[in-house]
């Protein structure tokens, strides 16, 4: 028993005690690690903001945006008319997901909503791979997915590129969503449908908006993570990865998708490392749901998430 | 004019409480009831009933468990998958461990230790919420899959770390196994969902399922009237979980015969909300118009150009079919947001009065 | 309204139109061979190689030579998409179509599994060729499944086999640290048993490190791999995790030629998003890549010249294309094998089943079918479904695969005891009894 209690508390932080410069290689592939599932989340968090509705395809969005990218790429275009049309093509996506999708089901319940992204998920699977193919794409942006030291510690380049990529992304949106006039539109509608309808925010344009900004966020997105996988429909999955993160932060909070994705990505790393071997290992996937668990036992709206008030 | 209840007048009680009062509805159940039982196993093939209606009988039970979880009882589960499984080696490991213990006993019990499990992880629900509760059910499915996979008890030691579906009879009748024919599986599959279907529908006509609906539509209001919320919420999940862990066991003994883990992953989860949702949310007869969908229309899609006659290439095939699922599900919400079971009841309605307008 | 009216008999549709059940009149000198196969779905670019090269080989079967012995080979490809669902809906509608299936090859694990108890009650071979259950490779427990050219477990034993070949002899193993990275489900951990014996009797440090399912996000094992620094690693991966191991261990600067993948890991899908990084990345194989064979000659004459090819020509010669290739070669000769008994004229799946069990192949006929120094020979006997299961290592050079080995023979004195004692285990579960071969012909 006692053995038992020693492994589990004390072993592992000697360990980490032992050599710190491994303890803060670990910490910084799990904080590069969690800022690659915030980017993710962040098209969650952009979308619940502003319509309401949890986007349950937003992971085959993110695996269109690459693949579209990448097809484009392999057909000749330089990269930044590739990226250039690709946003266009995210944003014509939007415009038709708002048709056909979002205005004949303006005023249902949530679940009805999410369950018409479902639809949408497996219509967007389909025809991701029916214009580009399933096999698997190599995607060159021109980042080298190479290491080097810094004080004795590894630093990996794609990770640093992605990293400072989404806190330039969280700083744009925290000014747009601040600062202009459509940001403020955003917001207004995130509150309250009706109210802004009724001070005259046109609620459709503001959709076609927010799902053309969480295209963007896919692209950004599609291009970290197909640059580490390589494009192929196992992109789409990364979704699952991004709950927790979307969870821990609060369905409805930019800051809350960063902070959340620092705290899974660093607390699944070190489990699996300290931890891990104790148990067996592969204990990564479910110790993140766990301590998203733990969180919102404290604070059950995640952790920047809204308040929710009860009224009888 | 045929469906009519004028003149049937209930002079008892018990009558008056029957599942189905209006006699044409009785006469239709019985009628599908029969045919489920005696025409579909003379006349279905292999294929019908060994690919497509045993699946769609053990998912109806497993959507019938979802759905009175997350339909009746508000609280949104993520975790089918994982309870499944349980239900699935715990099976294992009672006909391993009990060669002459009775299999349909053995669905049972497993049933009960999913229960119990069930009941552990329901427990964030009293302070979690809405989708966030979906975290703690999503937490059970990743931990039990993972616990299957590392602690090798579970599957007797095996060295291909599967679990299999060992011969048992049933009254001399062999059930499950290599053996076991596939309308013997598939009456017993119907006898299960139809004991569990009448279950559940006396369970929501009842004070549980009042209980549930109260907590579902208004919780603080409900905890005011006295309605118990710890209770109320960990008795939904107890009942859910028992329904699902049997179905995890049809899963394994009466449909696939061998499974790993891989075959209980979160797909299967989002697969039995899906034909929640799309059944209609907190309607018994809903779980199985999802299942239904949810299961027989990609297979009807994958047969649509061999009756054509088109000769697709099959990758083709395949992202047209996932094309036209998608877009069904979109154009069925869009039409009745729902969910089947409504559009049911609308048809029931309009033939009330047919052939009158109104 | 009349948009309510359609869905509602839109969805009376699944429920009468009846299943296309299969046509039972075969046409006079035809037998039916289904292909099950995955072309879309997060093994596509595994799968598609694969079920090309075995369309390919069949159909040019066909083309050049009318047929095995002149009964034609009818292909039917069925999409899987590697869902254990979709694989048994195929397999039951398959079955029985155009006079029965011969053969079936899941191309999956977990299928396999699904479609083993069922191929002694249907009468269908399953050819599960280097995968699914190790154990079925004692035919004595499991007449209709085959496994040959090898097993898992084989595999893993050649594998350390090489290793010691390459560090100066077995016996230099002792003390040396070997990582097994695996998939985190049944097929990963086959392995496991046979390395962690190999380890006792070698002495070699043995790290398991489990990638759970999917595998896209690996930082955390190859972290592990950077503190263990391991001689030696060795994955048994699946889909995007060989992707991203790659691609991981390129990043932290692993020495690749010491980095060796098992024969569902080292393709060309596995190595090219980590472009010039995977550079001497190993893997095992149990047939040469490349298109220099005659029966490549053959395929692009009789296949792609007259346009009968599913897939693009410049795909020809890889890994997994040319695993379909042989996959298909081992179906057209265990069909001869069966007709130099029974006739040429459309088997029983009993006859195949005999075919099956005692093909013989050898280096002359495979030099006769264009396929010389291309795979190894097979003898397929009725205690031994594997057919002794050498493997060769292959690597990666930037451009294409390349043998680096020659034959690695496994350590049968180690794996077929075990093999023999795990059927007993899994015959006995499905309620078998052990044939007698010595009573069979």
């Amino acid at each position: 028993m006692l053995d038992v209690l020693y492994g589990v508390l004390v072993a592992p932080v000697k360990d980490m005690a032992g050599s710190p410069a491994f303890l803060a290689e670990v910490v910084i592939g799990g904080l590069a690690a969690g800022l690659m599932y915030s980017l993710v989340a962040l098209g969650f968090v952009l979308i619940y903001k502003a319509s309401g509705v949890f986007n349950f395809a937003q992971g085959v969005m993110v695996l269109f945006a690459a693949l579209t990218l990448v097809g484009l790429m392999e057909r000749g275009a330089p990269l930044v008319l590739a990226l250039l049309l690709t946003m266009a093509v995210m944003g014509a996506l939007a415009f038709a997901i708002e048709r056909v999708v979002l205005r004949p089901l303006v005023n249902q319940e949530q679940i009805i909503l999410f369950m018409a992204t479902i639809g949408l998920n497996f219509f967007l699977e389909g025809f991701g791979e029916l214009v580009w193919g399933s096999n698997v794409k190599k995607l060159d942006v021109g980042i080298p997915d190479s290491s080097f030291m810094v004080w004795g510690v590894q630093v990996n380049r794609l990770e640093l590129t992605a990293a400072i990529t989404a806190a330039v992304l969280v700083a744009v949106m925290a000014v747009f969503f601040q600062r202009t006039r459509i940001g403020r539109a955003l917001r207004a509608v995130a509150d309250d449908h009706e109210a802004a309808l009724s001070i005259g925010i046109p609620l459709n344009t503001i959709w076609i908006v927010v799902w053309s900004a969480a295209g963007l966020v896919a692209i950004v997105a599609g291009i970290m993570w197909g640059a580490k996988s390589g494009v192929q429909f196992s992109l789409s999955l990364i979704a699952l990865k991004a709950l927790p993160v979307l969870i821990l932060g609060g369905f409805t909070s930019v800051p809350g998708a960063i902070v959340g994705g620092l705290i899974i990505g660093v607390g699944e790393k070190l489990a699996e490392v300290y931890w891990g071997p104790l148990v067996g290992g592969a204990i990564e996937n479910w110790f993140a749901y766990v301590l998203a668990l733990a969180f919102l036992l404290v604070r059950p709206q995640g952790l920047f998430g809204e308040r929710i008030i009860e009224r009888v | 004019m045929i469906y009519r209840e004028a003149g049937q007048f209930k002079s008892t009680y018990a009558s008056d409480q029957a599942v189905f009062p209006i006699r044409q509805d009785r006469i239709v159940v019985g009628l599908a009831v029969a045919a489920a039982v005696i025409a579909v196993p003379l006349v279905a093939n292999e294929y019908w009933l060994q690919a497509v209606l045993i699946p769609f009988l053990i998912y109806s039970l497993a959507a019938l468990g979802l759905n009175l979880l997350t339909g009746y009882a508000g609280q949104v589960s993520l975790g089918t998958g994982g309870f499944m499984a349980v239900g699935a080696y715990t099976t294992f490991k009672l006909t391993s461990a009990f060669p002459r213990l009775s299999v349909l006993l053995a669905f049972l019990l497993a049933g009960l230790v999913t229960a119990l499990v069930g009941l552990a992880f329901g427990l964030p629900s009293l302070r979690i919420k809405g989708f966030y509760l979906a975290v703690a059910t999503l937490a059970a499915q990743f931990f039990l899959l993972w616990l299957f996979n590392k602690v090798d008890w579970f599957t007797d030691y095996a060295s291909s770390g599967t679990i299999t579906a060992p011969p048992r009879t049933v009254a001399g009748i062999m059930v499950t196994g290599p053996a076991a024919t596939a309308p013997v599986r598939y009456l017993t599959a119907l006898a299960f969902v139809a004991v569990f279907a009448l279950v559940a529908k006396n369970l929501v006509r009842g004070r549980v399922g009042r209980s549930w609906m109260a907590i579902r539509d208004r919780d603080i209001a409900a905890e005011i009237i006295g309605v118990r919320p710890l209770r109320t919420k960990l008795l939904a999940f107890t009942i859910s979980s028992f329904f699902c862990g049997v179905a995890g066991a049809e899963y394994v003994f009466l449909y696939l015969g061998g499974a790993e883990t891989l075959a209980f992953d979160i797909n299967v989860s989002f697969l039995v909300l899906f034909m929640v949702i799309i059944g209609g949310l907190g309607s018994i007869l809903g779980s199985f118009l999802g299942a239904a969908f949810i299961v027989m229309v990609p297979i009807f899609l994958t047969n649509v150009p061999h009756l054509l006659g088109l000769a697709l290439p099959v990758a083709l095939q395949k992202q047209i079919e996932l094309m036209v699922f998608g877009g069904l599900i979109i154009l069925f919400l869009i039409v009745e947001p729902h969910g089947l079971a409504r559009l049911w009841q609308i048809t029931k309605e309009k033939l009330r009065l047919w052939p009158f307008p109104y | 309204m009349t948009l309510r009216r359609a869905v509602i008999v839109l969805l009376a549709l699944p429920v009468i139109a009846g299943p296309a059940a299969g046509i039972v009149s075969a046409q006079a000198k035809e037998m039916f061979v289904p292909s099950t196969v995955y072309r879309t779905g997060a093994y596509a670019p595994s799968g598609i190689p694969f079920a090309n090269g075995l369309w390919d080989y069949l159909t040019m079967i066909n083309e050049r030579d009318g047929g095995v012995n002149g009964v034609r080979l009818v292909v039917e490809e069925c999409e899987t998409q590697y869902d254990t669902k979709q694989g048994v809906e195929c397999y039951e509608r398959l079955k029985g179509k155009n006079g029965g299936a011969m053969v079936f090859n899941p191309l999956s694990t977990a299928i396999t599994y699904q479609l083993i108890p069922k191929a002694g009650v249907d009468k269908i071979v399953i050819h599960s060729m280097g995968y699914g259950m190790t154990a079925a490779a004692d035919g004595r427990w499991f007449p209709w499944v085959f496994t040959f050219p090898t097993t898992y477990w084989s595999q893993a034993s050649s594998v350390i086999r090489y290793i010691g070949q390459q560090e100066g002899g077995l016996d230099k193993l002792k003390g040396k640290k070997i990582v097994h990275i695996y998939h985190n489900s049944a097929y990963g951990k086959e392995a496991n048993p046979t390395l962690e014996e190999l380890a006792r009797l070698h002495g070699f440090e043995l790290t398991l490190l489990a990638v759970d399912h999917p595998g896209q996000e690996q930082k955390a094992t190859w972290l592990q791999v950077r503190r263990i620094n391991p001689a030696w690693v060795f994955m048994s991966g699946w889909g995007v995790m060989n992707q991203v191991a790659v691609k991981e261990a390129a990043a932290i600067n692993f020495p690749m030629d010491h980095f060796i993948g098992n024969w569902w890991s080292a393709s060309e899908a596995d190595v090219i998003p980590a472009g010039d990084g995977a550079k001497g990345y190993k893997g095992a194989t149990f047939h040469a890549p490349g298109s220099n064979f005659k029966v490549h000659a053959d395929i692009v004459k009789f296949v792609y010249d007259r346009s009968k090819n599913i897939g693009p020509k410049d795909r020809i010669g890889e890994a997994l294309y040319n695993r379909g290739v042989v996959n298909a070669m081992y179906l057209t000769e265990a069909f001869r094998t069966a007709m130099a008994k029974y006739g040429n004229k459309p088997l029983t799946t009993e006859q195949v089943r005999w075919g099956y069990e005692h093909l013989s192949l050898t280096e002359a006929r495979l030099d006769q079918i264009g396929l010389k120094g291309f795979t190894h020979p097979v003898k397929v006997t009725c205690e031994d479904h594997e057919g002794s299961g050498p493997v060769l290592i292959q690597q990666w050079d930037g451009k294409k695969w390349s043998i680096v080995s020659d034959w690695i023979q496994p350590m049968r004195e180690v794996v077929r005891p075990k093999l023999e004692a795990a059927a007993v285990e899994e015959g006995k579960k499905l309620g078998y009894t052990m044939r007698d071969c010595s009573k069979e012909n």
